[in-house]
């Protein structure tokens, strides 16, 4: 390794990782509007994949590499489909919020 | 050897060129149109044909005991293997069903042909053709199945086909319910050909033919005994056999190459070939009694219901099914092969007369009622001589095919010593050779009642100039429920154009019929020719039994009877064509002159009182009517308020509240609001982590 003088140790990795899961996951909990919930998803997936790369690295296994690619496929077509929701969601009704989108539940409830 | 065996099991071109057809003009036959998408129909029945043609020579390559073994199946693929079930899509070329397959291939090429003009100009052409390649695929998957249940596939394909050709011309409400009415009558039967399934897989634990045939004598001759009757039941259905014999002739109101191709030459045979495939349940069975019965009784009271149709569809519709009735006679009494070769010979003639029928309707603008025909031979020279030629094959006249065909039948019953069933025979023969005679005699000869001024005639006096509607006669058979039908269409709005008996004369139209076009001829010669000949198919001499000696191999182990002599063989045939002859100049002796008052017919006058009760066919459709429309209806509209509504509502709806009522605390979770489901997952998945470090980790 002459280029590198130092590799970074892999739990930088995870501790970046987990942050960035952190705040992915709460800003899904505390955020009221879906665009900005959709982006802490991806967040979190990202976060995910991070991790996932770092193990594979560690443990020299291809397969993390792997199923990180997976995630990039299921993610972007995630993307495509739930923007497109979102899209139609904000269309039909001006500046909704995650807490007015309800009518999933049983209306005699 | 071995080459022609492996060419047998390419059998399944045969099926798979008119399927493709269907499947190619359903999908692109709009865009194709008129008459190339008729023309690819037609060249694909053509060279199925051609191809049936060279199994045959494959087969006739084999040596005779080779013929019919079970290395003639092809299995494609598995089909449904369901534990100790495990059904093949599968292959069967044997004599009997190669033989079949030449049938309904050969005559269905030429009705293809003939449609190609008598559909000229319809909206729904590439249609029609894209359902008469379709009836054709599932006719050959049904006789060149290699198992039951492929039978039955082609089985019900061939009921669909006739339910979508009978009511082609759905905008008219008569032909809506004609196709109905065929397709829940033959549910009827088909019920029988499950229930045997059944008791076939249960007693052998396989469907194949294969394995049935030879064992059919291992069974208890009770089951096999239920087996034949349920078969019986499921023929029933399929070749309008009482007491299920009523769709076909309403099935008349589909275009005429359907009549002639479904509803004549091919699928009404399927019964037939049903029971002579599952000939081994009848060869141990006492089952054959009754099969002989049902087709000799139906043979003679169809016959005794047709001399009196006015209708010439309709007509040739009660002698379908009396013909069929003597298919039946022969299976029952065991003689396969005579069975087999009225087949072809009934195809040959019925399909000449049919489609020359569809050239009289067509030429006559229309109108199918034989008491404003008449004298036209002059004006249809070709459709006449054809139609003439198939009148003598069918009513048994020497040496034509018909009388070589139903007469072994009728020696046949007599030489196996069923003297009640020869009986009964003749004089279906004799019914046969009336209403042939009559039917010719009023459309090609004697005074043309087509004509109007003819005065002191009065063709239509008493009535007014009113098209037929069979919908608004007391005796219409075609509409199971007039109650509710009346109210939803108006009858006069688009009538049917088949007549009842009893409906009132027609007002003469008063032109001229014209021969049909060139396209249209050329196939009714073709079959007039065939039913001319097809004699020699089956001469009942002993070197030239040629049909018997082929099929010899399928019916392995049915005893032949010969007659004695020559002699007696000789007596018996020309003793029916005697009777037949009688029946012939009877008809001649009333009708050569045609009808002097277009609404008496002499025959009806001569019978009196059972003239209504021929012409309305002994009222048994009438009767069913009026059971399945009253008492059946009230039952079924009981079930459906009480038992419907309350128990199995009851029972559904009661289910769905058992849980409701159970769930309702934890009904308050599904709130719909999705941060607070996140929520849920994230306590949750927390809590399980926790779980996990701290008690599974430790």
């Amino acid at each position: 390794m002459p280029v590198l003088a130092t590799t970074i140790d892999a739990g930088w990795y995870l501790v970046l990782a987990s942050l960035i899961f952190t705040i992915g996951a709460a800003g899904l909990l505390t955020r009221r509007n879906v665009l900005v919930m959709f982006m802490c998803v991806e967040l979190m997936l990202n976060a995910v994949n991070l991790t996932f790369v770092t193990f594979a690295r560690e443990l020299n296994d291809i397969r993390g590499q792997v199923i990180v690619f997976f995630i990039l496929a299921v993610a972007a077509a995630e993307v495509a489909v739930g923007l497109a929701i979102i899209v139609a969601i904000f269309r039909r009704r001006r500046g909704a919020t995650a807490d007015d989108l309800d009518l999933l539940k049983d209306p005699t409830a | 050897m071995s080459g022609s065996r492996d060419l047998l099991h390419l059998a399944w071109i045969i099926p798979a060129l008119p399927l493709f057809g269907a499947a190619f003009l359903l999908l692109f036959g709009k865009r194709i149109g008129e008459p190339v998408s008729g023309w690819i129909a037609t060249a694909l029945m053509a060279l199925a044909f051609v191809w049936s043609c060279v199994m045959l020579m494959a087969l006739l390559d084999l040596p005779m005991e080779m013929r019919a073994s079970v290395l003639n199946t092809n299995a494609l693929w598995s089909w449904m293997p369901a534990g100790a079930l495990h059904v093949d899509m599968g292959t069967f070329a044997d004599p009997l069903s190669i033989t079949w397959a030449l049938l309904v291939t050969g005559v269905g090429t030429l009705i293809h042909l003939y449609s190609i003009g008598y559909m000229h100009g319809d909206e729904r052409y590439s249609r029609f053709f894209a359902y008469l390649n379709l009836f054709a695929a599932s006719m050959l998957i049904l006789v060149l199945g290699s198992n039951f249940l492929v039978t039955f596939l082609g089985w019900e394909g061939v009921g669909l086909c006739s339910y979508l050709l009978i009511s082609f011309w759905f905008e008219r409400n008569s032909a809506a319910v004609a196709g109905k009415k065929a397709f829940v009558t033959n549910r009827v039967g088909d019920v029988g050909f499950l229930l045997a399934m059944f008791l076939i897989f249960a007693s052998y634990g396989t469907l194949n033919y294969s394995a049935v045939g030879p064992g059919a004598h291992a069974v208890s001759s009770g089951t096999a005994t239920a087996i034949a009757l349920l078969l019986l039941l499921a023929a029933c259905g399929k070749s309008a056999q009482i007491p299920l014999h009523l769709w076909l002739p309403d099935a008349m109101e589909g275009p005429t190459p359907v009549s002639a191709l479904i509803h004549a030459a091919t699928m009404v045979t399927a019964g037939v070939f049903v029971l002579c495939r599952a000939h081994p349940f009848l060869d141990v069975s006492d089952a054959g009694t009754v099969v002989a019965w049902v087709g000799g009784i139906t043979a003679l009271l169809a016959g005794t219901v047709a001399i009196l149709q006015p209708d010439i569809k309709r007509a040739l519709a009660y002698s379908t099914v009396s013909q069929l009735g003597y298919m039946f006679l022969a299976v029952g009494i065991h003689a396969y092969a005579a069975a087999v070769f009225m087949v072809l010979c009934h195809a040959f003639y019925k399909g000449c007369l049919f489609l020359g029928s569809g050239s009289v309707i067509h030429g006559n603008h229309d109108v199918q009622d034989m008491r404003v025909m008449g004298g036209f031979k002059k004006y249809m020279p070709y459709t006449a001589f054809a139609m003439v030629v198939a009148w003598l094959a069918i009513a048994g006249v020497p040496p034509l095919s018909g009388f070589f065909s139903k007469d072994e039948i009728i020696s046949q019953a007599f030489l196996r010593d069923e003297y009640a069933l020869w009986v009964v025979a003749i004089l279906a023969a004799a019914f046969t050779a009336v209403y042939m005679t009559r039917l010719i005699f009023l459309t090609f000869y004697g005074n043309e009642r087509f004509r109007v001024a003819d005065g002191p005639n009065g063709a239509a006096a008493g009535h007014e100039a009113l098209p037929v509607i069979s919908g608004g006669s007391d005796d219409d058979i075609a509409v199971l429920d007039h109650a509710a039908d009346a109210g939803e269409v108006d009858p006069d709005s688009d009538p049917s154009p088949t007549v009842a008996y009893g409906d009132p004369v027609p007002e003469p139209n008063g032109h001229p019929p014209h021969e049909a076009p060139g396209l249209m001829v050329l196939p009714v010669m073709v079959l007039a020719f065939l039913a001319a000949v097809a004699g020699i198919l089956n001469l009942p001499f002993s070197s030239m039994e040629w049909l018997n000696k082929f099929l010899e191999p399928s019916f392995r182990g049915v005893p032949d009877v010969k007659p004695d002599s020559f002699a007696q063989g000789f007596g018996l045939e020309m003793l029916t064509f005697a009777i037949a002859a009688c029946g012939i100049f009877f008809a001649y002796k009333l009708y050569k002159k045609g009808l002097e008052h277009a609404d008496r017919d002499p025959l009806d006058v001569k019978l009196g009182g059972l003239a209504h009760v021929f012409g309305n066919a002994y009222y048994y459709d009438h009767g069913i009517s009026k059971l399945v429309g009253g008492p059946g209806r009230a039952v079924a509209s009981w079930l459906d308020r009480v038992v419907d509504t309350k128990v199995i509502d009851g029972a559904v709806n009661g289910v769905g509240g058992f849980f409701k009522l159970l769930s309702r605390g934890v009904q308050e979770i599904q709130d719909g609001h999705v941060r607070r489901y996140a929520m849920g997952i994230a306590i949750g998945t927390v809590g399980i982590l926790l779980y996990v470090v701290l008690w599974i980790g430790r």
